[in-house]
Parts: structure tokens; C-alpha cells; sequence
């Protein structure tokens, strides 16, 4: 398999950073900038960030127990929930209060922990409804079907270069709801790029992915980043976020907790404390992860 | 017993204004539900309010039928935008229960005396598709729906589709009204924005992470769908006098029995489902009081006609749990169960 030798040897981003080392440390070309943001609900304080930034055309890990709020921190850039306070911004634009279909059309597209494949449309409808700007969209163009049935033509033919890449292409005629779990994965993350996206924000992308699957997600993640995007994702396998990631960002109850270079940041006695567990060996090289911890190789 | 006569009269149900009506607003319910995922309890109400609005326009404002007609068009979108705005914002079930009340309150309203000059209270409204107009004022409804009618008085086809030059103007206004209206629906389910509608009915995070205004699509489904209710409600008010009692939420259940006998994501199964839903009403109408009367039925004709009910309500039951595509929905496609 092609895909192998490209996952066995990603190519890792350094000098992200600049200065020294901390959370909410600086970086050289930031792609999205978080300030202050701030989510409660009730009494708990689910996200508490002061200051982080996510590096463009990198891969970021966001690590954490779980209940650490990096999935509401998710929800929160992404406009799926509205913080009590705080500014981020993306390429340099204000995100605050905008609503998530405005986040998504500024290019920071993101999936979800529980996939959302959209059960009852066909794999290939399922793609074709992520491009962007189709005329056909509109109320009043799409009754006549000579406006837009050229630009059907063209996304139907992107859709098939992506299915055929996630192999998914033999599955185009199905309903989604007849793919796997792992299936959907795939389908989900096809989907946002047909969007073409700056930032992908992935929740989870591994979680329940058999070993021959998540190799291959695996490529496309790293893909993303040859065709120059950023991705931020959340994982809880350790052995991922370390082979793929240039950047680990470590959040527990609400803050970040810590960040840097995956070898490095596990080192961090506050990760290991906070995350890793104390009884961990410290020497992570040799990790099988899941079978040293069971409890903590994958929520849910 | 008169079998030919009750299966003659149930045959004439097949192409009846009140089955175009049906027709008409069950197919609001497949853009609602079926497309859209919006589960609209209060079709009644939008059909009210194309009737009222059609009635009052004549009545009150003395508009012609044809400006009359788009009162009513225009009070559903009305109705469809203050429904939308608060809920559409929340989970489809908060949906539901608003349009039930909201049906409800439509209902009462155009019920209450404190309209009656305007509503005609318990009375209903009467006399606005002319000639002749209402007793207290003969010259409103002149030059009304009726006579618009080209058709010269008479009585035309066959049995059992033998009828005045009134049905048949109604009918053929009504089967055109109909068919442009399946046409749009069919257009607009097989385009991208129906594609859009359809992926919000799975799951409106999805779309909404894609980048697509979710809000505006379902307010225009909503408002879609209310227009083809309210020309139903029309079709209802160009056949007969409009009054209260018909708007009751039983008219809605009515159109979802239809709808769910048909197929909720079909273009064609709101028309098949009214038209079987009424002629087996029709004919199971007649043909038990008709056994109660020859003495094959332990009831008295009055009771024996309230049957239908009870097997119209069995065979929803029936056709939820197996077959909840409906007729002729797509066996893989079950919008029901998920």
C-alpha cells in the first residue's frame, strides 16, 4: 500500500513557536488566535482559555481528560455554542458571535465526535451538498435547472476524485446509513473537503476505527497538510498524536494546560498528572499506549 | 343495498374538489415533513387562513376573486414566518407542538364574535364565489370564482363522474392549480436545494457545519409548504362556504393519514394517499350505514357511519409499523424509523 511509506515517514513541522516554551506560547504564522474565551455552564466552568494559538499548514493535537472541554472549546470556535465572553480569531478576523454556517463559510470546517452522516442521501449527495456556493442552492435557481446543472456536473466529478481517494467511490449509490462507522469517518471528512477548507477541525477522528482504517485516515490527515492545510484535532490515542502531530496542545479542566512538540510534551509532569497518569513511565517511546492504560485509550 | 350506488359515489371521490383540496395541503405536509424534516401539526390553520383570507378578501375588502385569492396566499406566509422565527431556531418536536397550538388559536380566533362582522363567528363566511353575494349585501361576490367559469351550464361526463358545469370548473381550476404545484415540488426536491432540505431532515448540525444557512432553508420550506396548505384551504373555499368547524386539528391528522399513506418523501404520494384516503372514507361511509340498515350490522346508521373512523385510525396504526414509507416510498428510504 502506497499509503503505508507516507505514514510511516510524516514529515514534521518545526520552530513553530516562538520564544520559550508555555501555554499560550506564541507562534510564527498563527491561523487562529483565541483570547480570554470563557464557557459555563451552570457552575462548571467547562472552558477557561487565556491566550492560544494554532499553527497554519500544521498538524495540532488537542489532548486532555475527559470533561476537559476540548469539545466544547470546539464547539465554541466553531459557533456551535456561544462563549459568556472571550474574541478569537481566524486568519485574522473576528469569529466571535458569528453563527456556525458563517464560521464554516470563512473555511474553518469542522466534523463531529458522533459522525454525522447524513443517513437517508446517498454517499454522493452526501458530498455534493459540502461544495460551496452553488447556484442551485437558492430558492429561486434551483426551479430552473439550466443555471446550475453545469456546475452539478463539475462538483459531481470533484466529489468522485475525493470518494475515489477515501475509497468510497464503489459506495457512491448507497445510502450513508448503510456505511460503517469507520465508513462514515471517512465520509465525513471527504464531505469537509469538499469545501475546501483552510482549517479542519477534526472531534475525534479515530475513535472506534479499526487498525486498517485508521492507517488510512491516518494518510489523510497528513494529506490535508501536503495540500496545505491546517488541521486541529482532538484524539485521545496517544500513539497518533505522537506519530502525526507537529504540535500537542494539552487542555484539563478548561485551560490549556500545556503545549509543544508531542515528544516533549509528554514529558511535561503536568500532562502526565493531568492526563497521562502519574504511574506512567516517563520514557513514552515505546508506547502501546491502550495496554498500559487501559483506562484512559479512548472515551466512549 | 345499492352497491353500484355507493361504489359510484365513492369512485367520484377520485377526482373530488375536496380530494384536489387534500391533495394540495398533503403535499405542504411531504415539503414540511417529508423533505424538510418540520413536523407541522397545524396544516389546518394554514388551510384557514387561505380560505378566510380568500373570503374576507371578497367580502370585506371587495377584491376580486384572483387578488382575493393571494390574501390568502399571502396570510399563510404570514403564518409560516411567525410559526418559523421562534422555533425554527429549536428541535423539530418544539415545532409540533407550536403549530398545534398556533392551528388552534387560528382557529379560535376566526371562531370568536369579537370578529364576527368580518369572521362571520359560528357562522362562517358564505356568498364570495358570487353570483349573487350574501343576503344582507347582493352585490358582493359578483363577478366571483363562479363567473369566471367559461363553461356553459350544463351537466357533462359520465358516471360517476357526471356533474354541473360548477364541479367541472372547479375541477379542472383545481387539477390545474394541482398539477403545477407537484411539478414545482418535484423540481425543487430533485435540485440542490432540495438536496440541502433533505440534509437538514438528517442532521441540521451537519449542514450547518458545511457552511449552509440552515434557518433560512427550513423558513422557506415552511413557508413552501404553508402556501400549498393555503391553496388547499382555497380549493376547500371555492367549492363550499368556509367556516370554522372544518379547520378543527382532526383536518390535520386527516392530511398526515394521507400523507403516511402515500409516502411522506414522495412528490406523488400525497396525491395517490388523499385520493385513497377519501375514497375509501367515502365508500366505507356508505357501505356501513347501508349494512346497518339492511340489518347485517348489530348498529344504528348513525353509529355504523362513525366506523370509518376507527378503521381509518387501525389502518394508520397498521401502515406505521409496517410500512412507514408509505405505498410509495422508497423501501430503503424509512423517514419514520431511524
Amino acid at each position: 500500500m502506497s499509503s503505508n511509506e507516507s505514514s510511516s515517514t510524516p514529515v514534521k513541522s518545526t520552530g513553530l513557536h516562538v520564544g520559550a516554551i508555555k501555554p499560550g506560547v506564541a507562534k510564527k504564522d498563527p491561523i487562529l488566535v483565541a483570547d480570554g474565551v470563557h464557557r459555563q455552564f451552570g457552575g462548571l466552568v467547562a472552558v477557561d482559555v487565556e491566550h492560544v494559538e494554532i499553527p497554519r499548514n500544521a498538524i495540532t493535537a488537542l489532548i486532555g481528560p475527559n470533561g476537559a472541554g476540548k469539545t466544547t472549546f470546539f464547539n465554541l470556535l466553531t459557533g456551535f455554542d456561544q462563549p459568556d465572553r472571550g474574541a478569537w480569531s481566524f486568519n485574522g478576523n473576528s469569529l466571535a458571535k458569528l453563527s456556525a454556517f458563517k464560521v464554516a463559510r470563512r473555511g474553518l470546517i469542522r466534523t463531529f465526535q458522533l459522525t454525522k452522516a447524513l443517513g437517508l442521501l446517498t454517499v454522493m449527495d452526501n458530498m455534493k451538498l459540502g461544495s460551496t456556493e452553488q447556484t442551485g442552492e437558492k430558492l429561486s435557481a434551483s426551479l430552473f435547472p439550466f443555471l446550475w446543472k453545469k456546475q452539478e456536473i463539475e462538483i459531481e466529478a470533484k466529489a468522485l476524485e475525493i470518494l475515489t481517494r477515501f475509497k468510497l467511490d464503489t459506495k457512491r449509490d448507497d445510502f450513508a446509513a448503510s456505511l460503517s462507522g469507520g465508513q462514515r469517518k471517512l465520509l465525513e471528512m471527504a464531505r469537509a473537503l469538499m469545501t475546501n477548507p483552510e482549517l479542519v477541525m477534526l472531534d475525534e477522528p479515530m475513535a472506534g476505527v479499526n487498525p486498517a482504517l485508521t492507517q488510512s485516515l491516518l494518510d489523510h490527515i497528513l494529506n490535508l497538510k501536503k495540500d496545505g492545510m491546517t488541521v486541529l484535532f482532538v484524539e485521545h490515542d496517544m500513539q497518533m498524536v505522537r506519530h502525526i502531530a507537529d504540535w500537542v496542545i494539552v487542555m484539563a479542566e478548561g485551560k490549556v494546560v500545556a503545549e509543544g512538540a508531542p515528544d516533549e510534551v509528554m514529558k511535561n509532569p503536568a500532562v502526565i498528572d493531568a492526563y497521562l497518569g502519574s504511574h506512567q513511565d516517563i520514557d513514552l517511546g515505546a508506547v502501546t499506549g491502550r495496554i498500559t492504560l487501559p483506562k484512559i485509550s479512548k472515551e466512549k | 343495498m345499492d352497491f353500484l350506488a355507493i361504489f359510484n359515489s365513492s369512485i367520484s371521490f377520485i377526482l373530488a374538489p375536496t380530494t384536489i383540496a387534500y391533495a394540495l395541503a398533503t403535499l405542504g405536509l411531504a415539503v414540511h415533513f417529508g423533505f424538510g424534516g418540520l413536523l407541522n401539526m397545524g396544516m389546518a390553520g394554514f388551510m384557514a387562513l387561505g380560505a378566510y383570507g380568500y373570503a374576507i378578501g371578497v367580502l370585506t375588502f371587495g377584491l376580486p376573486w384572483y387578488f382575493a385569492a393571494f390574501v390568502g396566499i399571502g396570510a399563510s406566509v404570514v403564518f409560516a414566518l411567525i410559526l418559523g422565527i421562534p422555533t425554527l431556531r429549536l428541535r423539530g418536536d418544539y415545532l409540533a407542538i407550536v403549530t398545534i397550538a398556533a392551528a388552534e388559536i387560528v382557529r379560535l380566533l376566526l371562531l370568536s364574535s369579537a370578529f364576527g362582522g368580518i369572521t362571520g363567528s359560528a357562522d362562517g363566511l358564505s356568498g364570495f364565489n358570487g353570483p349573487g353575494g350574501t343576503i344582507t349585501n347582493p352585490t358582493v361576490g359578483a363577478g366571483g370564482f363562479n363567473e369566471s367559469n367559461p363553461i356553459p351550464p350544463g351537466d357533462y361526463g359520465f358516471v360517476p363522474f357526471l356533474d354541473n358545469e360548477r364541479t367541472w370548473y372547479l375541477r379542472i381550476v383545481g387539477i390545474i392549480i394541482l398539477t403545477l404545484a407537484i411539478f414545482l415540488v418535484w423540481r425543487l426536491v430533485n435540485s440542490p436545494w432540495g438536496r440541502v432540505i433533505k440534509g437538514i431532515r438528517e442532521d441540521e448540525d451537519a449542514v450547518r457545519s458545511l457552511g449552509k444557512n440552515v434557518f433560512a432553508y427550513k423558513m422557506q420550506a415552511l413557508i413552501i409548504g404553508g402556501v400549498l396548505g393555503a391553496l388547499g384551504g382555497l380549493m376547500l373555499a371555492f367549492s363550499t362556504n368556509v367556516n370554522s368547524s372544518v379547520y378543527v386539528t382532526s383536518l390535520t391528522f386527516f392530511l398526515w393519514t394521507a400523507l403516511l399513506l402515500g409516502g411522506a418523501a414522495t412528490v406523488f404520494g400525497p396525491l395517490a394517499g388523499s385520493i385513497i384516503f377519501w375514497v375509501l372514507q367515502a365508500f366505507l361511509g356508505l357501505l356501513f350505514p347501508a349494512l346497518a340498515d339492511a340489518g347485517l350490522m348489530p348498529f344504528t346508521t348513525i353509529q355504523a357511519a362513525q366506523i370509518k373512523y376507527i378503521i381509518v385510525g387501525f389502518a394508520l396504526v397498521l401502515l406505521v409499523v409496517y410500512r412507514p414509507q408509505g405505498l410509495f416510498g422508497n423501501k430503503k428510504e424509512l423517514t419514520f424509523v431511524k
